[in-house]
């Protein structure tokens, strides 16, 4: 897998690396999940501004996006001729929740599932409509819709033993080295977040409100835009859209959220 | 495409103060960047915003590159006579988009 190109990392690489880890060493809490009342939303972190420009939906950016998706919810698609109403119905009471427990469990991928992937088989399936293109604008104004219902919940994952070698797949890819720079998620997510990484804070990387407006893109983006960024910068080579472990990072992301609030569409720097 | 989104209040007095909000569906594509092959993305930008209230120019923008996307007003008027605040949005390849708020002064 190129995701192991640590093996073949230049000098450079590994000297940064090195320091990185020193930096990781050094933290006391090397190695453990956040303890449960410790963790917090990136929200907290954000400026004024930006926290005014996430509560507001006036101001909120990603309100274009769910406009859009909610008229996507009503229109007819595919041969099957049915808009998302036609089964839902109206969408602020049968997708209530629904984001705050997803990635869901699909028997028939017989693996865990996103939302946007569940999006897509309804499409393919029960529209008989092509399926939208990831990160494309309908695909993510029908997630930030569909998300929108559930703002204020507490994620929920559910409770199903299915899901458990998911989870724990994402487990270890959460604190697997990867990439030239040869450092895990878990490195700066658990052992040093609330410090900084050049100018800027580590977060905790709880994934509180996708897909979010981040102001970087200009757009919103999905949670495994956000995953990607991140391989990107340890200079690994990004597991594609959709792929198994870019979902399974995202369920185990999802459960160690447990409990927060979500905030979908939210927005950060 | 979503609509603009427009925020007035629904009522104010006679000689209040008032914040208006606008926000546009834009990518406001600088005209500065290349693709991956080299090509020239052209220019695609909001280049002109105004607000006219009951048929009065009273707010207008000239836009340019450098405006991040989906450009956000806020902006402040007096309240004089009830009516409607009309908004008006150009732009490169013929773009144009309008939106109107009702406004009742008490």
């Amino acid at each position: 897998m190129s995701l192991q190109t640590s093996r073949v990392a230049p000098i450079i690489g590994r000297a940064t690396a090195v320091a990185f880890m020193l930096v990781a060493i050094a933290s006391a809490a090397n190695g453990a999940d956040i303890p449960l009342d410790q963790r917090r939303s990136g929200y907290l972190d954000l400026g004024r501004d930006s926290k005014a420009m996430q509560d507001d939906d006036t101001i909120n950016p990603a309100t274009l996006w769910v406009q859009d998706g909610e008229a996507l919810w009503n229109q007819k698609a595919g041969a099957a001729n049915r808009a998302c109403a036609d089964c839902h119905q109206d969408a602020t009471v049968s997708m209530k929740g629904v984001a705050a427990r997803y990635p869901a469990f699909s028997a028939a991928r017989n693996g865990p599932v996103n939302l946007e992937q569940r999006i897509n088989l309804c499409r393919s399936e029960h529209q008989q409509a092509q399926p939208f293109a990831y990160e494309s604008r309908e695909l993510l104004a029908l997630t930030a819709y569909v998300g929108r219902q559930s703002r204020g919940m507490a994620i929920a994952p559910p409770d199903d033993d299915r899901l458990a070698p998911f989870v724990e797949a994402g487990r270890k890819l959460f604190n697997r080295r990867i990439g030239q720079i040869d450092m895990s998620c878990a490195q700066c997510h658990d052992d040093n977040w609330g410090k900084k990484l050049a100018g800027s804070l580590i977060p905790q990387a709880q994934p509180t409100g996708y897909p979010i407006y981040r102001l970087e893109w200009q757009s919103l983006g999905s949670l495994q835009r956000r995953l990607r960024n991140c391989m990107t910068g340890l200079r690994a080579e990004a597991y594609e859209y959709g792929a198994p472990e870019n979902v399974n990072l995202e369920l185990f992301l999802m459960w160690r959220a447990r409990g927060l609030q979500l905030e979908t569409p939210a927005v950060r720097p | 495409m979503a609509r603009p989104l427009i925020n007035v209040p629904a009522k104010v007095k006679r000689g209040q103060v008032f914040e208006i909000k606008t926000l546009i569906s834009h990518i406001m594509e600088t005209g500065f960047r290349f693709t991956t092959t080299g090509d020239k993305i052209p220019r695609d930008i909001v280049t002109t915003f105004s607000c006219s209230y009951n048929g009065e120019e009273i707010f207008r923008a000239d836009l340019y590159p450098a405006i991040s996307a989906n450009p956000f007003f806020d902006f402040f008027t007096v309240a004089t006579e009830s009516g409607t605040l009309d908004f008006k949005w150009t732009g490169d390849n013929g773009f144009a988009e309008s939106a109107t708020a009702k406004i009742v002064v008490e």
